[in-house]
């Protein structure tokens, strides 16, 4: 790492657009604290007691136009600034499309990340370069926030709920990664570094971790050892729904409601089963709560994703 | 109003300041304790906001000699989070919020509308036991081992996971409360049924406007801050699911009910010292304040406006994108009065007759690091600047120009201005002007370069960081300690002028508000006769004066005087 740093690392287009917003600001800024100083310093020297500057009496319209002036001035200003800086913060509102999801979850006081490989970090988070990133966040305890300067991107992670951020990195190099929200004692410590490689770096990087089934299989495995199989993959007669094809679908529910299943869905499905009933099922599963971590639940959610009804699903 | 400048020669008498004026009337500790009159009451809050300023500061004074090295040596993490937790607390409730309003709005309210005392003085009192209660509580915590939250209370931290004392410290901070909103009650009362004859609304000293406005903000925020600690403490105590996601809550919900009370709680802070700068510019500049209507308009406007932005503290919390962009909008719009106030006390100087006593060596100061809190507040209202720099030192930076920058330059300028109304003494200018400019440069010194630091990655409330951010750090370290020096200079000084301090007379400044026009201290009954007003406030030198002042001339006069002593 450096000993110095005036200004933090650009590794993405996003990262230079958002400082380019930051020297509009900057510059409006100096201009107005200019003027402010610089009208502070003349009058204050000019008007100062006994100074031979004339005072002659002001028209009685100054005071009213000069106030309508600024007020107006200023309100244009601040709106400008304001829809210059929004531009660029409504184009990035939802994610691309096809990209590549990593699962973080936050705990005191690491982070513990997950590729949908199956390929697992501590505090390190390994991502090519010229590929959208999608970050799936959730919190095991309190809340942390995710903080890569060099990305200009921060976002809370929390806990019994899915938060998300997305990046393009397109700068190779190993930058900070920090807990920015306040967690306990070692706040100070939960954080490490993110290190963007070029692809074929990074497929070097990807083979030579231990190697471990890929997400949705470890999902399926784990699917199969808590007995979910028992009753979502039994044939014939169905005690509970179908999972195959079931991610991103539209889910009717018992009471009328239509919800779409997405991440956070099937989540509280998995934890807090009696919430949403599936309509014509009977609300038997049993809360998993308390006996699946968050890492699990990414893996349970890995594979309902990826599963589309194949052969050999009964065992 | 104005001819009371010329009744300015009083020249010492042969008492000592203790036994003049309200000051005189009873010298026992019950007389102190069970006192009513609102100067009193303004004293007794001063000695315990002072006793306060004091603890705050020694905790950051820790805090900054930790970060002196990356590394965590000189305190442990338990250590450095309780001691940051501290500061925010002791501070922003037990210093800013009640500082101008309970010490100065208290003393100064009645005099300024020609009253004899608040609407309700025994409930004047009572706001101060609560506010000492509220501050027993908060001792009680920093000896029984601390409390580690941070001033923000986040949940579900502070409601099931800390292992520190986050009950005492959330009942500190609800007692005191509560004096606060009593406080404002007897502000807002009195304002709207003790006025002097002919004092209209609209000749009303900006002052009282600015302690007017921030009675109506704090009486409709502090008791939202009483629901969000009410529930925390359910939680944290009971066990009544809330806040944790667990058993079902939400932990958002807290951030949205806590920032609901601690967006409008900065302007509680600032608004009062908008008042102050708004009396002291006028006076040393000899010239009515520049549109004082609009004066007006903009503290309201500030006050109204700044219920709708809270949710520009929670741009990065998970809350929906068009929520944010609705309180980003709302934030650029209330910036507009303040910057409408820095141009307004800006343009009170034209045409001029400028002094520059410390008092207003103070205002120009704020005005200075007010305008860049302002400034540096427009950066984190933008989404993409706040997503950057909001939990870093950027956003440090930012509320400490506002709230120290700001409203304790304001409070020294009003500590100054009428230093001489309160004692009856005048303090030594040259100290004085000394210590505002060293007080001036030692936060720029100070806070300055956290600007760089934040936006360059660094986050808050981290007691061990990477080595490239050391040296702002030190920077940061060595100017808190110029700081220091500027904070104590003037508990030394001012201490010194009660005794040895020049006589003052009634009115040093030849200023031209209603407390002017009593003696300086002003007896406990405040008038001998109470005073009608027939003219707007700030009537200093007419449109058009050319040579020095008659009132500054009135100036020289006095302080001759004061030297032959």
């Amino acid at each position: 790492m450096r000993h110095f740093i005036f200004f933090p690392p650009e590794a993405s287009v996003y990262a230079r657009h958002v400082d380019w917003i930051l020297f509009g600001l900057l510059g409006v800024s100096a201009a107005i604290i200019g003027l402010v100083v610089a009208l502070l310093l003349v009058f204050g020297i000019r008007y100062r007691r006994g100074s031979r500057a004339p005072r002659g009496p002001l028209p009685a319209w100054v005071s009213r136009d000069v106030e309508i002036g600024w007020t107006v001035a200023t309100l244009f200003t601040f709106v400008f600034i304001f829809w210059y800086a929004t531009a660029s913060f409504l184009t990035t509102i939802g994610a691309a499309p096809n990209a590549l999801e990593i699962h973080v979850v936050g705990k005191q006081w690491m982070w513990k990340i997950e590729h949908s490989n199956g390929v697992r970090e501590i505090n390190e988070l390994h991502v090519p370069i010229g590929i959208p990133v999608k970050l799936v966040m959730i919190s095991q305890d309190v809340i942390h926030s995710f903080f890569l300067p060099a990305l200009r991107i921060k976002q809370d992670v929390l806990p019994g709920r899915y938060t998300s951020e997305s990046f393009t990195a397109d700068k190779t190099g190993t930058y900070n990664l920090f807990c920015a929200e306040y967690c306990g004692t070692d706040h100070a410590r939960m954080g490490g570094s993110i290190v963007i490689m070029k692809k074929a770096d990074y497929q070097k990087w990807l083979d030579a971790q231990p190697g471990a089934e890929n997400l949705a299989g470890q999902g399926r495995q784990l699917f199969v050892r808590l007995g979910c199989a028992g009753c979502h993959f039994e044939k014939g007669h169905r005690r509970a729904p179908d999972l195959a094809g079931l991610y991103g679908s539209y889910v009717e529910l018992a009471d009328g409601r239509t919800v779409r299943a997405d991440d956070s869905y099937l989540r509280d499905s998995i934890l807090q089963p009696k919430r949403d009933i599936v309509a014509g099922y009977a609300p038997i599963m049993p809360s998993f709560e308390g006996t699946v971590s968050e890492d699990q639940i990414f893996e349970l959610v890995a594979f309902i994703k990826s599963y589309s009804g194949d052969a050999e699903t009964t065992q | 109003m104005s001819d009371a400048v010329l009744d300015d020669t009083s020249l010492p008498h042969d008492v000592s300041t203790f036994d003049k004026g309200y000051l005189g009337d009873g010298h026992t500790l019950r007389s102190w304790l069970l006192t009513t009159d609102h100067k009193r009451i303004a004293i007794l809050y001063a000695l315990t906001l002072t006793i306060f300023f004091f603890i705050g500061g020694v905790a950051i004074a820790l805090v900054r000699i930790e970060l002196v090295t990356p590394a965590q040596d000189f305190v442990t993490a338990d250590e450095y989070n309780r001691l940051f937790t501290l500061h925010g607390i002791i501070m922003v409730w037990f210093f800013l919020v009640p500082s101008i309003p309970a010490t100065f709005g208290n003393f100064l309210l009645p005099l300024m509308i020609g009253a004899r005392d608040l609407a309700f003085p025994r409930l004047n009192l009572f706001s101060w036991y609560l506010t000492v209660i509220g501050g027993a509580f908060t001792v009680y915590v920093l000896l029984a081992g601390g409390v580690d939250t941070g001033w923000t209370f986040y949940t579900p931290y502070s409601s099931i996971y800390s292992n520190s004392h986050v009950i005492a410290a959330a009942i500190a901070v609800f007692v005191a409360g509560f004096g606060t909103i009593a406080t404002g009650i007897n502000f807002i009362v009195t304002t709207h049924t003790m006025r002097a004859p002919g004092l209209t609304w609209f000749r009303l000293p900006l002052f009282v406007w600015a302690m007017y406005t921030v009675s109506v903000v704090i009486i409709l925020a502090t008791p939202v801050l009483a629901m969000a600690l009410t529930l925390m403490m359910a939680e944290r105590f009971f066990g009544v699911p809330i806040f944790n996601p667990q058993g079902g809550g939400d932990p958002i919900l807290f951030q949205h009910l806590f920032w609901f009370y601690s967006h409008p709680a900065v302007y509680i802070m600032i608004l009062p010292a908008m008042g102050v700068v708004s009396e002291v510019i006028p006076c040393f500049a000899r010239r009515r304040l520049f549109g004082y209507d609009f004066m007006v308009y903009a503290l309201v406007a500030i006050s109204v406006v700044g219920f709708f932005v809270w949710g520009h503290h929670m741009f990065v919390s998970g809350e929906s994108p068009y929520a944010n962009l609705v309180f980003s909008f709302l934030s650029f719009v209330v910036a507009v009065p303040s910057a409408i106030k820095v141009f307004n006390w800006t343009a009170t100087l034209y045409r001029g007759q400028i002094t520059y006593e410390a008092p207003m060596l103070y205002a120009f100061g704020f005005v200075g690091l007010f305008t860049m809190g302002g400034l540096t507040g427009l950066f984190l209202a933008s989404i993409p600047i706040d997503v950057q720099a909001t939990d870093t030192y950027f956003v440090i930076a930012h509320f400490h120009y506002v709230m120290v920058g700001g409203t304790v330059s304001a409070f020294f300028a009003a500590l100054h201005f009428w230093w001489s109304k309160i004692t009856g003494r005048m303090y030594p200018e040259t100290w004085a002007r000394f210590a505002a400019v060293l007080m001036y440069f030692g936060f720029n010194f100070t806070f300055f370069p956290q600007f760089i630091m934040g936006w360059a990655g660094m986050p808050r409330r981290y007691g061990s960081y990477p080595p490239e951010f050391q040296i702002y750090h030190v920077l940061s370290s060595a100017g808190a300690v110029v700081l220091a020096a500027a904070y104590l200079m003037p508990l030394g000084y001012l201490t010194w002028s009660l005794r040895w301090g020049r006589r003052a007379g009634d009115n040093p400044w030849g200023a031209t508000g209603l407390e002017w026009q009593t003696s300086s201290p002003p007896p406990t009954h405040n008038f001998d006769k109470l005073p009608t007003v027939e003219r707007a406030p700030y009537d200093y030198h007419p449109e058009g004066y050319v040579e020095t002042g008659e009132a500054a001339r009135t100036i020289e006069a006095s302080q001759k005087g004061g030297e032959q002593e």
